[in-house]
């Protein structure tokens, strides 16, 4: 176990598939409500089929001026929405020394995504001779993090962090490091990617991994992982603080792991895997039969099933036959670099509501996933202790445990 | 040998990671030793050079494609159907 200062979570945004608040968010998850469906921001006719998660009912004008939105793209609206929320459920001030002492570290996959898709379709599409002028700040993968930044006036230690689908895991994880350690004293985290657009998806097609009628992990007739969208964002802060200020409690961050699978760069290794969540118990001083519930991070492709639930039994041993595990991905879809993120959040309102979120459209059992998914719909159970799973595209594996406040 | 076949040899032969490139149509995918990056590449080739759309995911690929002459005959139907 590492010791150091206790760190709490007391805010928590979210703009997903499923709900654009916390609220809305957890009533989704915890009745298994799926936000998969065709696309509605790039032509179903030049796609293959697949399905995506989108954000559902974002005006961006509702929450910016124009002058505002100009240099944001989607990613960096989210994320700044997604960051106001966190902020006003904690109820906490920036404005004096603690703005100094806050950190904006988020994750995100790719950045601004739809400012590359509409650049290039610019250039190369319609033949334009030049670009938007803020194309650069707009796209590059650290302006979400720069624009929390600057419109919740942090102006501690802040950066973007890049790992494909565990990019937000490190994120959090990383903040959750630092302010324990007392590198800085609280923290917006998390991730944001919006990334539903024709390059994107014409990207993922390729991979021949994306499903065209929905997402189900672990599930016998899986046909692979839905794209989804997203950001959840996150006030750390140490517990001694939250007390100071008679802030509410959300939840303890406990653990972080992270590993490298330094093998294939697509198929996910259950050594690697397996390694991230030990490092992460190790770091929480939990022992596996402390764990109640866990987020996998179950992307409804044949691959991560097998290899993640090969994992599970490898770290946590027989202590894995009555901890339910279950993907919140099939209801909100994978958001990759926001997707541990939005799961996190998952994992933390677990152990504050005590039911475990379902994994929504399951079939049948596949012989290679043999454990507890959760499958029958959501499950009121006493929850302490939930970990959540994120691995990503070349072998970088993170994992997160979070206690009941 | 058909072109079908012939140039479908031709392109797998291209991604067998050993030095032995031997290649028969009867051979496993997997024991010539091609890896799930390998099979995307060449189904993108095969894709590319009959500009046809294989019905492939990869989810349920080690049912539908085993042997070289899986890919031939996929790859078959789907050039007469276009002829």
């Amino acid at each position: 176990m590492t010791t150091g200062r206790r760190v709490v979570v007391t805010g928590i945004g979210v703009l997903s598939p499923i709900g654009n608040d916390l609220a809305s968010y957890w009533d989704s998850l915890a009745n298994g409500r799926v936000g998969i469906a065709p696309p509605t921001r790039v032509d179903p006719d030049i796609l293959a089929g697949e399905m995506v998660a989108e954000v559902k009912d974002f005006d961006p004008s509702a929450h910016f001026t124009d002058r505002e939105l100009a240099p944001l793209d989607r990613v960096s609206q989210i994320a700044v929405v997604a960051a106001r929320q966190a902020v006003d459920q904690a109820g906490i001030d920036f404005s004096g020394d603690l703005g100094e002492r806050t950190a904006a570290i988020i994750g995100t996959g790719i950045g601004g995504s739809d400012t590359i898709d509409d650049s290039y379709h610019r250039l190369y599409g319609t033949g334009a001779k030049r670009v938007y002028p803020l194309t650069v700040p707009k796209l590059m993968p650290n302006a979400p993090a720069s624009q929390v930044s600057m419109h919740l006036g942090v102006r501690g230690p802040s950066f973007g962090i890049v790992s494909a689908c565990s990019s937000a895991t490190h994120a959090i994880g990383t903040a959750f490091h630092m302010i324990r350690a007392g590198l800085t004293d609280a923290a917006i985290t998390g991730g944001a990617e919006s990334c539903i657009n024709l390059g994107t998806l014409k990207g993922w097609e390729a991979m021949r991994v994306m499903a065209n009628d929905t997402c189900r992990p672990f599930s016998k007739g899986r046909r692979g992982l839905v794209l989804g969208e997203g950001a959840s964002l996150f006030v750390l802060e140490t517990m001694a603080a939250a007390e100071a200020r008679g802030a509410e409690v959300l939840g303890e961050v406990i653990g972080f792991g992270m590993s490298a699978d330094a093998a294939d760069l697509t198929n996910p290794d259950v050594g690697g895997m397996a390694r991230a969540m030990r490092a992460c118990l190790d770091d929480a001083g939990l022992e596996p039969g402390d764990v109640d519930y866990i987020n996998a991070h179950g992307t409804g492709t044949a691959a991560n099933d097998k290899a993640e639930t090969a994992a599970l039994k490898s770290a946590f041993g027989d202590a894995i036959g009555s901890i339910p595990a279950s993907s919140t991905k099939s209801m909100v879809g994978h958001a990759l670099g926001a997707a541990g993120a939005l799961e996190f959040a998952a994992a933390v309102l677990a152990v504050r509501n005590n039911v475990a979120p379902p994994t929504a459209n399951y079939l049948g059992p596949d012989p290679a996933c043999d454990l507890d998914y959760v499958t029958e719909g959501p499950r009121p159970m006493p929850i302490d202790v939930a970990v959540s799973n994120s691995f990503a595209f070349g072998g970088l594996n993170a994992v997160l445990a979070a206690r009941a406040a | 040998m058909t072109d079908v076949t012939a140039d479908v040899l031709a392109i797998i032969q291209k991604k067998i990671p050993k030095e032995d490139k031997s290649i028969a149509v009867g051979d496993s995918l997997e024991e010539l030793g091609l890896e799930s990056v390998d099979f995307l590449e060449m189904v993108f080739d095969v894709e590319e050079k009959f500009d046809v759309q294989i019905d492939y995911n990869a989810n349920t690929a080690a049912e539908d494609f085993k042997t070289v002459q899986d890919v031939v005959n996929a790859i078959q139907e789907l050039v007469d159907k276009k002829g």
